[in-house]
């Protein structure tokens, strides 16, 4: 119910927004729990296993009972916890793990079969007959599994990602926070101050004390005023600081648009990277509830979050309201009760010596043993000295004491420790490198407490830091002592619940221990305690005293559960934010990108690039059509095809030759100046990392080729190879593969066309390079081949590019030649045994694609010394090899070879099939294969299996050089 | 994680490219006996505590680095230049 | 004079969002310098013609419209000016090899904060960082303390543009909601 003149909601603003298909109003300012509350909406979700009615049990984003599904018009948002969402104009809500209805949920079978439902019941029960694991069990347990659903859409909201850095990163902006943030804020330091709700104050917000003898809020106010006029002060309202990470950098989500209706471009949510020197955890504490029997009845929540509801938003949870307390942290929240007029039926204190100040009915050492309600409280059972006691209520507080927000200190592997005098964990100090946690996250309970823990907290990072602390007055407050008398749980008969979420009691606790899950991380799993999305916030420190309980032990020496990221569940939305579609990986084009579109290309990737696969010509109906076509011309004239992609190393100095001598197998440093030639580069560990070629164009001057793949590979090897072993040599590299648009074009009439593009015939052998002046550009022109045919390579900076593509194919189409992609580049260079990646790998050696004899026996380079060891070469390795069917069939990448005589199995195998292609020129399938001693099997018939794709057939074993293998075209 | 590369000051990890045990610069000769080869390529002590790995500021100086570091703690107790500006001879 | 045309890495109009500007640099001549070893004295005085300094890392130097901008390990780009000839140094044309863009304004430093893990907080003029753009190379160079040029692989301008573009947008939708 609202209560009039109470809670910071705006009032001139009215809302409306729909719950379950019903319509209901709000205020701005409210959330979605406050506004139900307000129109005397208790049960609000299911609980996970026994499907119990849940009401809303805390204030904050610790939430385990009040989880709902947000609808959007481009999202469906599950698990969204109710304490969190604010009402904003047009919200849709809806229940969860329920069906039909919210009310009448056939799944609450479960809560009559609990005592078969208890921990451990999947592991039990779902055992036999193993047949039916997974057609029966497997689908049984996922229907019943879960919370929220998905829409199977995708999520078409904007997310952002971001970096921020800072001085001091303040955690939560409590009366701790808030004083650290102003003397730090004077002092000039830059500062972040993120807090997990919508509105900063922590518990002002919430408590009706005074400070400095004025209300609280008062002092709130004018320190967020402050605040906000500071440019060295960043305030991130709606941000949960969600993981502690090394060397100061966090992680933390900021909910941007949530609070509102969509807006075109506005992020729902931002993932902060956060880096920061020092940081102040002023996170505050959690009250946690006691466990007695039926405690889980809505209506029945923590008797802070109903300080909360009343005094911040304005609402009651019920018109006749209880305490249960152990402490006296709830006193003052009865009596603003009391104040707003409503009935505080009786504080229910277990301390014998619980004080009592006349006000308000006190139960001295009496507890609660029961409640009634199906669908909200209505009724409780006490018992005291003198016996049980009936109470009507319709909303009862639980005030089981405060366990300090101490999550981040645990990220990095610290463990809390114990404090008997509080009953609760406090942080290790120095738990995270730079931190210091401070105020009631550090077990400092009094308002007063936690003002003059935050001032003394910054100062402190402050002189670290190297500021000089800018004075700031410590108010005056609140500042009672904190007595606390430990109550987990009340003994009876009945369920007592611990964690809300995922429906785990006492009973399951004490079963646990007695079936010998007793350690803690065994019996977190055996029950699932803490393991809901809430993560066990408000359940972890009293199931692990029942269960220190029920051991014999004490809490101490029972230990804890740690607490790993994220603190708040972290939406997969929010940290992939921007790396949908087109976002997923940066897109590379080459020069000749927008002329290639124009041709119809249908564009493949290729690492990054985006690379023509062929030019279809009208009449072709599929891509073999054109492809054997492209095959064909570049066999019977010329072709132009983008090579730009390829990586290209400029070295330069004295050094360079023996350098290219050390990283590739055999000698380029007697290569002439004017000549290519090509080299095998190897990784240490003796296998074939690259391959490519290497032009000398000046006496220190080199150019080296590498594949698309290896590009960044080479280079980082190169790198290590320069930094690590020979810094000292008189030699630099860097990559120029952008600076140069290159095009290949082959085939025999590549000297025709060349000459007339250049105006005069190229003139160069085969393996020569040379300056040339293209059309007026200063360029290069090279005579290498990756097809077979005379060919040359063109060079000119990639301004130039499209412009030179565009023309040497309108001087190729005369000549009735053209473009080819890269389908017909790669049947041109299987034609030929030319390898690519799918042949080096990564587990091939120089010997298996027979180019051992390239190792120089005249010097060191990387990989030679490995290369040689037995094992690397050698009959028993799988050798390159070509392979053409006896009929004509279809061949597969990927298929294994077997001997025709033997069974088809793993230990029969002799080699697998890493290339294969049509070719128009042999008119047959060839493939290029690895097949054991294969170079001493020319000639031989094998068989070609492929289960996956059904193929089955003979192939011939032949040399993997398949068109013109004394190579008199290419040196034509 | 940061490292606090010798040329580029403190950065973020995503930087870097990892790469394995700093004794891969430890290179035997090219006729060292062959064990002493299996050790350079493939043997690796897994300490816990203090270790030394190479790290290359890829999307940085480009400069290889070599980064003593303890793997109980995560501190990280010092970042070099795998090739020093003395045996360099460059400024950087 | 060459008969090809010359086209830009990208050939984007200007966009102004939030008061602040994505804009692309024009082409220019930049040259790699990477000294060889033991050079630096015979490079300083190499370099003395052209009033520049070879940089210390993070930084440029520059004289009039040229600038000497640090772009890795004993490495440097001479932006806008002609190399001496015979530096001490390999010396390699570079001029295509990267869109140079320039983002300026208001929003300039929280748009950069969306993709670029630099703590640009004491960001000024003469600073020279390699780093990345998202998942692209970067060389970024503090102009003002609200303008910067972002260079990145030519190859890769379309999503540098694209990428920046977006941020810009969600920056200018965040600031229409205070």
């Amino acid at each position: 119910m609202r209560i009039d003149g109470k809670g910071r909601i705006d009032r001139t603003r009215p809302l409306t927004f729909a719950f379950d298909g019903v319509s209901y109003p709000a205020y701005k300012g409210d959330t979605l729990a406050s506004a139900l509350m307000a129109n005397d909406v208790r049960v609000v979700g299911r609980s996970f296993k026994y499907h119990r009615p849940r009401g809303i049990l805390t204030a904050g984003s610790e939430e385990p009972g009040a989880l709902v599904e947000i609808m959007g018009p481009a999202n469906q948002t599950p698990n969204t916890r109710a304490t969190v969402q604010e009402v904003f104009e047009g919200l849709t809500a809806r229940s969860q793990n329920r069906w039909p209805s919210l009310r009448w949920d056939l799944l609450g079978i479960n809560d009559l079969a609990s005592p078969f439902l208890s921990a451990g019941f999947y592991y039990k029960t779902f055992m036999w007959p193993r047949a039916f694991w997974e057609k029966i069990y497997e689908p049984l347990i996922r229907r019943a599994a879960g919370l929220g659903s998905l829409s199977g859409r995708h999520d078409e909201g904007t997310y952002e990602k971001a970096y921020a850095f800072c001085d001091l990163l303040i955690v939560g902006a409590g009366p701790t926070g808030l004083i650290a943030a102003l003397a730090a804020g004077r002092s000039g330091a830059d500062v972040i101050l993120a807090e997990d709700a919508a509105e900063m104050g922590g518990r002002l917000l919430s408590d009706e004390g005074q400070i400095d003898g004025a209300p609280a809020q008062e002092w709130l106010a004018s320190v967020l005023a402050e605040l906000a006029l500071m440019p060295n002060v960043r305030l991130m309202p709606r941000t949960a600081v969600t993981g502690a990470y090394d060397d100061g950098t966090y992680g933390a989500l900021e909910r941007v648009g949530l609070h509102r209706r969509p807006r075109p471009n506005l992020p729902r949510e931002c993932f902060w990277r956060i880096t920061a020197r020092r940081t102040i955890l002023a996170t505050g504490a959690l009250e946690r509830p006691i466990a007695f029997a039926d405690n889980d009845r809505p209506g029945i929540m923590m008797a802070s979050a109903m300080a909360s509801y009343l005094n911040r938003y304005g609402v009651s949870p019920g018109r006749k309201v209880t305490f249960f307390a152990n402490n006296d942290s709830a006193r003052a929240t009865a009596r603003s009760f009391v104040a707003a007029g409503l009935s505080v039926a009786a504080i229910i204190d277990s301390r014998p010596d619980a004080p009592d100040e006349g006000d308000i009915p006190v139960h001295k050492g009496a507890v609660v043993i029961g409640t009634k309600g199906r669908h909200g409280l209505q009724e409780i059972t006490l018992r005291t000295g003198s016996g049980e006691v009936r109470l009507e209520t319709d909303a009862l507080g639980m005030a089981g004491g405060w366990n300090p927000s101490l999550h981040l200190t645990c990220h990095m592997n610290g463990r809390p420790r114990w404090s008997a005098e509080l009953a609760a964990f406090v942080p290790s100090p120095g738990a995270v490198p730079g931190l210091v946690a401070a105020g009631a996250a550090n077990g400092t309970f009094s308002t007063h407490g936690c003002l003059a823990a935050g001032l003394a907290a910054a100062q402190e990072v402050l002189t670290d830091l190297g500021h000089k602390a800018a004075p700031v007055d410590l108010p005056q407050a609140e500042n009672a002592p904190y007595t606390i008398s430990p109550l987990w749980a009340v003994p009876g008969k009945g369920r007592a619940w611990l964690d809300f979420a995922n429906d785990v009691t006492t009973k399951d606790v004490a079963l646990s221990a007695q079936e010998g899950f007793s350690s803690v991380e065994h019996m977190k799993r055996y029950t699932t305690q803490g393991m809901a999305p809430d993560q066990g916030k408000s359940s972890n420190v009293a199931a692990l005293a029942v269960l220190a309980d029920a051991t014999g032990r004490g809490i101490p020496e029972t230990g804890t559960t740690t607490f790993r990221p994220p603190f708040v569940p972290v939406s997969i939305a929010a940290m992939g934010a921007g790396a949908r579609a087109e976002g997923f990986a940066p897109q590379r084009f080459m020069t000749s990108d927008q002329a290639s579109r124009d041709r119809g290309a249908p564009m493949i990737e290729a690492g990054l690039w985006y690379r023509p696969s062929y030019f279809p010509k009208p009449g072709e109906t599929t891509w073999r059509e054109a492809c054997d076509r492209e095959v064909a011309m570049v066999r019977n004239s010329v072709g132009i095809s983008d090579v730009s992609t390829l990586g290209k190393i400029d070295l330069q100095g004295r050094d360079a030759g023996r350098f290219l001598d050390f990283v590739y197998t055999n000698t380029f440093s007697t290569l002439p100046v004017g000549r290519v030639r090509y080299g095998v580069m190897l990784r240490e560990d003796g296998h074939v990392l690259d391959d490519g070629t290497t032009a000398r164009l000046g006496e220190n001057h080199w150019l080296m080729t590498t594949t698309t793949a290896a590009a960044g590979l080479v280079m980082r090897h190169l790198d290590f190879v320069h930094q690590a072993f020979c810094a000292d040599w008189d030699v630099r590299f860097i990559s120029v593969t952008e600076h140069w648009a290159q095009f290949a074009v082959a085939g025999p009439k590549a000297r025709d066309l060349l000459t007339s593009a250049l105006g005069a015939a190229p003139g160069l052998p085969f393996m020569g390079v040379r300056a040339a002046t293209i059309q007026g550009v200063a360029g290069r022109v090279f005579r290498i081949s990756f097809s077979g045919e005379e060919g040359y390579e063109v060079a000119v900076p990639a301004r130039y590019g499209e412009a030179l593509f565009r023309d040497l194919t309108a001087r190729a189409e005369t000549m009735g030649g053209g473009l080819y992609g890269m389908e017909a580049l790669n049947v041109l260079r299987i034609e030929k045994g030319f390898i690519t990646h799918a042949e080096i790998h990564g587990r091939t050696t120089a010997f298996d694609i027979g180019m051992e004899k390239m190792v120089s026996a005249k010097k060191d380079c990387i990989g030679k010394a490995a290369a040689s060891r037995p094992g690397m070469i050698g009959a028993a390795r799988a050798q390159l090899v070509g392979l053409k069917p006896l009929t004509d069939s279809p061949l597969t990448a990927g298929a294994h070879l077997f001997t025709q005589s033997a069974d088809v199995k793993r230990e029969t195998d002799q080699g697998y099939v890493t290339s294969v292609g049509y070719s128009p020129t042999l008119a047959s399938w060839l493939a290029l294969a690895f097949l054991h001693d294969g170079r001493a099997r020319h000639g031989e018939t094998i068989r070609l299996v492929d289960h996956l794709r059904k193929v089955d057939v003979l192939c011939t074993v032949t040399d993997p050089v398949f068109h013109d293998p004394m190579g008199e075209k290419l040196r034509a | 994680m940061r490292l606090n590369c010798p040329h580029c000051g403190p950065r973020d990890r995503r930087e870097f490219y990892y790469y394995g045990a700093a004794a891969y610069l430890d290179r035997p000769s090219p006729d060292a006996p062959a064990q002493a080869w299996d050790d350079y390529l493939h043997n690796r002590d897994n300490p816990a505590g203090m270790t030394q790995d190479l790290w290359y500021h890829e999307q940085g100086c480009t400069a290889w680095l070599k980064v003593t570091r303890n793997t109980v703690t995560h501190e990280i107790i010092a970042v070099d230049a795998v090739a020093t500006p003395k045996a360099s001879g460059g400024m950087a | 004079m060459p008969d090809l045309i010359a086209k830009p890495a990208l050939g984007a109009a200007p966009l102004t969002i939030a008061g602040t500007t994505l804009s692309e640099n024009g082409a220019t001549q930049i040259t790699a310098i990477a000294p060889y070893p033991g050079s630096q004295a015979a490079l300083a005085q190499a370099l003395r013609p052209l009033g520049l300094t070879f940089p210390a890392p993070n930084q440029f130097t520059e004289h009039g419209d040229v600038r000497l901008a640090w772009s890795g390990r004993d490495q440097a780009f001479l932006i806008g000016g002609e190399a001496p000839a015979d530096l001490p140094a390999a010396v390699t044309d570079q001029s295509d090899a990267w869109v140079s863009l320039q983002i300026a304004g208001p929003q300039a430093r929280a748009v950069l904060a969306r993709y670029v893990p630099l703590d640009l907080r004491a960001a000024s003029r003469g600073q020279s960082l390699r780093s990345a753009l998202n998942h692209l190379p970067l060389l970024l160079m503090v102009e003002a303390p609200d303008s910067y040029t972002l260079m990145t692989f030519r190859s890769m301008a379309r999503t540098a543009w694209a990428e920046l573009h977006e941020a810009m947008i969600k920056v200018e939708a965040r600031l229409a909601l205070t």
